[in-house]
């Protein structure tokens, strides 16, 4: 069996993938792309640390992963309208051009 | 129970105080709404006044007295209550002010026709009839004591009416400096009287300063110089009545004050103001007739018959040499003020107030027939430029010329005569001395000589003014038309009628003042008087009636052979006294320098103390003023530098921080996602190390 460091391997690698995806693109969508791996990384802690846990019959880390994901989506959905709102407003979705949400 | 006159007694002066109130608010002068108010609160306080004298009739003794007190306010334990009192000298006296008064108005209307300030006039008018009623009617010393100034506030507005005039400002102001001086001594024998017997009122059944404890406990009471308190007192009192009456030496304001209008030199020196002090003397007559141990004569009323007499002479002397009509009538004034005190001092109350009385009705009457010719004559004054007036002024002059022969008291007919005999009856009979009686004797002489001398100026001989405009010095505020003719005029009728009432006031009251029947004398005594026609013809009566009879009759028939037999053809002509006696003429013209004198010492003095407080307050007070003016500012500059040099710096250097940090914090905020999210990441690796180093620790 596979041993926890390596599923903690793989998590911190796919945030970190996210992490740069979402500080170096321009493009909004791909933005919201590289949030939702970081979001996917930190479920795929949540199962890792649940399945080695000293406990693994009380389900907490698949409840955990099963409500952050049905939140992702929605947070997906929001994300997705409001940049298809600043498109039609802007007429673009680099998200350098678009600085008029300051106070 | 109180009868309902008493109890509204009140109303007499408030009427004319309401008139004054109410023309003194109106938004516009209405001259005929003001006189109507005047004329008719006068006339409803005349019937009343008429109803108070009904009230005291056929009471004699001390049921004639009635009064009416009440508290006024209180003050701790002592209880200030004022009052009014209904008795013979009151209603006598209201009687006579309120129906000389209504004629005077009346008489006003048309005097005053003229003048653009009708409707003042008569306000103050009401106000100065209001104050003199109340001072009548008053059952109290103070409440006197304060209708007493107002009169004097009334008689100051009234002689400076016409103000813009130099002389008449200063005559009003000489009027009321004058009669402030007596009034300061008043005041202090009204303090004295109150320390003295603890109350103010003059009859409170049994208690008031008037009666016969308060009086004993004052005789008893012996003070500075053995005087008793009583005299003291009643000496102080007589002072203020000194200055209101005219009296040596404070008798200087009353000529003067012939500078306001004739209707109120009629009301203020015949009827009513100078009245005020010969009422003041007879309404404490039992304080001034109290007789203090070792002295025979009772001192109060020694010096006001002294005063009394001195004044009259004096002021008859100064009569004499006068050329301006009403300064004529008022030394003759003076002089009559002076018999009325005598009379007081030697005969008693009823003797000084007959003589008031009817003095009251001719001199208001020969003030006003002054005031018609003034005014026939186009506000010419001087009996130099009149003359002949009995052929344009035929009503003026019978009337007038039974006003003279009151003053001058031919015999019989004329209520002077009998007035004026009291006083000399009474002077002969008083035992201390025989100066006053002859005196008056000469006063009476005097008298009947200066009248002559001034009805041949004015009624006899031809016309001397009119010819020339330049000399019309008195000029007064209104002047008439070229449509009038230079000849005199006579007056309109509502000048006349007073004028002929008047005349027949003044005989008629002969009825009730003769020893055949001597009515009004014994209704102000309360006593009854009996019909007794055999007092004429008493031994005690006959010689003094024939012996002042042919003193008038030599005064005048003197005065005829002066001025009646060779009438003055030019104005500018000497008197015939003067070419004769020119070294004494000169003293009389002159007043005897009395004005002069005061002029060269007190006002003289007051003026240099005044002087000397000017100084003191310029350079002393002054400079300590400005050391502290300095200081302030001084002060006030140095706050201003610590303000503007340190709290406004420190207060800028603070704002300024506030702004440049709000300006660092604000640039966080760029609207940069990108950089949004880069600090989330750096956040999120710092807190990775922290937490790694703090667990490994």
């Amino acid at each position: 069996m596979t041993p926890l460091s390596g599923y903690l391997l793989v998590s911190a690698l796919l945030f970190c993938i996210g992490l740069a995806g979402a500080l170096t693109r321009r493009n909004a969508i791909m933005v919201l792309i590289g949030i939702e791996l970081m979001l996917n990384a930190a479920n795929l802690n949540f199962i890792a640390f649940w399945r080695f846990s000293e406990n693994p019959e009380a389900m907490t880390g698949l409840t955990f992963a099963l409500f952050s994901i049905a939140i992702a989506a929605a947070e997906a959905a929001v994300g997705l309208a409001l940049i298809i709102t600043i498109y039609r407003h802007f007429r673009t979705a680099n998200v350098d051009k678009v600085e008029d949400m300051k106070g | 129970m109180k009868s309902w006159i008493l109890q509204n007694l009140w109303l007499i002066p408030v009427l004319p105080l309401l008139a004054a109130g109410i023309s003194a608010l109106l938004k516009r002068p209405n001259r005929s709404l003001a006189a109507g108010l005047a004329i008719g609160s006068m006339g409803a306080s005349f019937l009343l006044s008429c109803a108070a004298l009904v009230a005291t009739l056929g009471k004699h003794g001390a049921a004639s007295r009635q009064v009416f007190n009440f508290d006024w306010f209180a003050l701790g334990d002592t209880v200030v209550r004022l009052g009014w009192v209904l008795d013979p000298l009151t209603a006598a006296m209201v009687v006579m002010i309120t129906f000389v008064g209504s004629l005077i108005f009346i008489f006003s209307v048309g005097y005053m026709s003229h003048d653009e300030n009708f409707t003042r006039f008569f306000c103050f008018l009401s106000f100065f009839a209001a104050a003199m009623l109340g001072l009548i009617i008053a059952n109290n010393l103070l409440l006197l004591f304060m209708c007493w100034e107002l009169v004097g506030l009334a008689s100051y507005l009234l002689i400076g009416f016409w103000f813009h005039k130099p002389s008449a400002a200063a005559a009003a102001k000489k009027a009321f400096i004058t009669t402030r001086i007596g009034d300061v001594f008043f005041f202090l024998g009204i303090v004295w009287l109150y320390s003295e017997t603890g109350t103010l009122l003059f009859y409170d059944g049994g208690r008031g300063c008037l009666e016969q404890d308060a009086l004993a406990k004052m005789v008893a009471h012996t003070t500075i110089g053995g005087l008793a308190a009583s005299s003291a007192i009643g000496l102080l009192l007589f002072c203020g009545a000194i200055g209101k009456s005219g009296q040596l030496p404070l008798h200087v304001w009353l000529p003067d004050a012939m500078e306001g209008p004739t209707p109120v030199s009629a009301l203020i020196h015949a009827a009513t103001m100078v009245a005020a002090g010969v009422f003041l003397v007879a309404r404490v007559y039992p304080l001034m007739e109290m007789q203090q141990a070792g002295v025979s004569e009772p001192i109060p009323l020694t010096a006001v018959t002294w005063i009394g007499a001195l004044t009259a002479i004096f002021g008859a002397l100064v009569a004499v040499a006068q050329t301006d009509i009403k300064r004529i009538l008022a030394y003759s004034t003076v002089s009559q003020l002076g018999y009325m005190m005598m009379g007081l001092g030697i005969g008693g109350v009823a003797v000084g107030m007959f003589h008031l009385l009817t003095h009251a009705f001719f001199k208001a009457l020969l003030f006003l027939g002054s005031g018609s010719i003034i005014h026939g004559c186009h506000e010419e004054q001087d009996i130099r430029h009149m003359g002949g007036l009995k052929k344009f002024m035929p009503v003026t002059f019978v009337t007038y010329a039974i006003g003279m022969m009151a003053l001058s008291g031919v015999p019989l007919v004329f209520s002077g005569f009998w007035s004026k005999d009291e006083i000399l009856h009474s002077a002969w009979n008083y035992g201390p001395s025989k100066i006053p009686f002859f005196l008056g004797l000469a006063g009476a002489f005097l008298t009947a000589f200066y009248m002559t001398r001034q009805m041949c100026f004015v009624f006899a001989g031809k016309y001397r003014g009119g010819h020339d405009a330049a000399h019309d010095v008195h000029g007064h505020s209104h002047s008439h038309g070229n449509a009038h003719s230079h000849d005199p005029h006579e007056s309109p009728a509502v000048m006349t009628w007073p004028l002929i009432l008047l005349a027949a006031c003044a005989v008629l009251l002969v009825i009730v003042g003769t020893p055949v029947w001597p009515w009004l004398p014994h209704y102000l005594e309360g006593h009854e008087a009996h019909f007794d026609f055999g007092a004429l013809f008493n031994w005690d009566v006959i010689p003094l009636l024939v012996g002042s009879s042919i003193v008038v009759a030599v005064g005048i028939g003197i005065g005829w052979w002066f001025y009646g037999l060779l009438p003055a053809e030019k104005a500018d002509e000497k008197d015939p006294l003067d070419q004769q006696f020119p070294e004494y003429f000169g003293w009389l013209r002159n007043k005897f320098y009395v004005d002069e004198l005061y002029a060269a010492t007190f006002v003289k003095w007051n003026a240099r103390l005044g002087e000397l407080s000017h100084a003191l307050d310029r350079r002393v007070l002054d400079l300590l003023v400005s050391v502290v003016g300095w200081l302030t500012t001084g002060c006030a500059l140095a706050a201003k530098l610590f303000d503007e040099f340190v709290v406004n710096k420190l207060f800028d250097a603070g704002c300024g921080g506030v702004r440049r940090g709000a300006d660092t914090c604000s640039e966080l905020q760029s609207g940069h996602i990108h950089q949004y999210l880069r600090s989330i990441g750096v956040a999120l690796v710092l807190f990775v190390i922290i937490l790694a180093v703090g667990c490994n620790k």
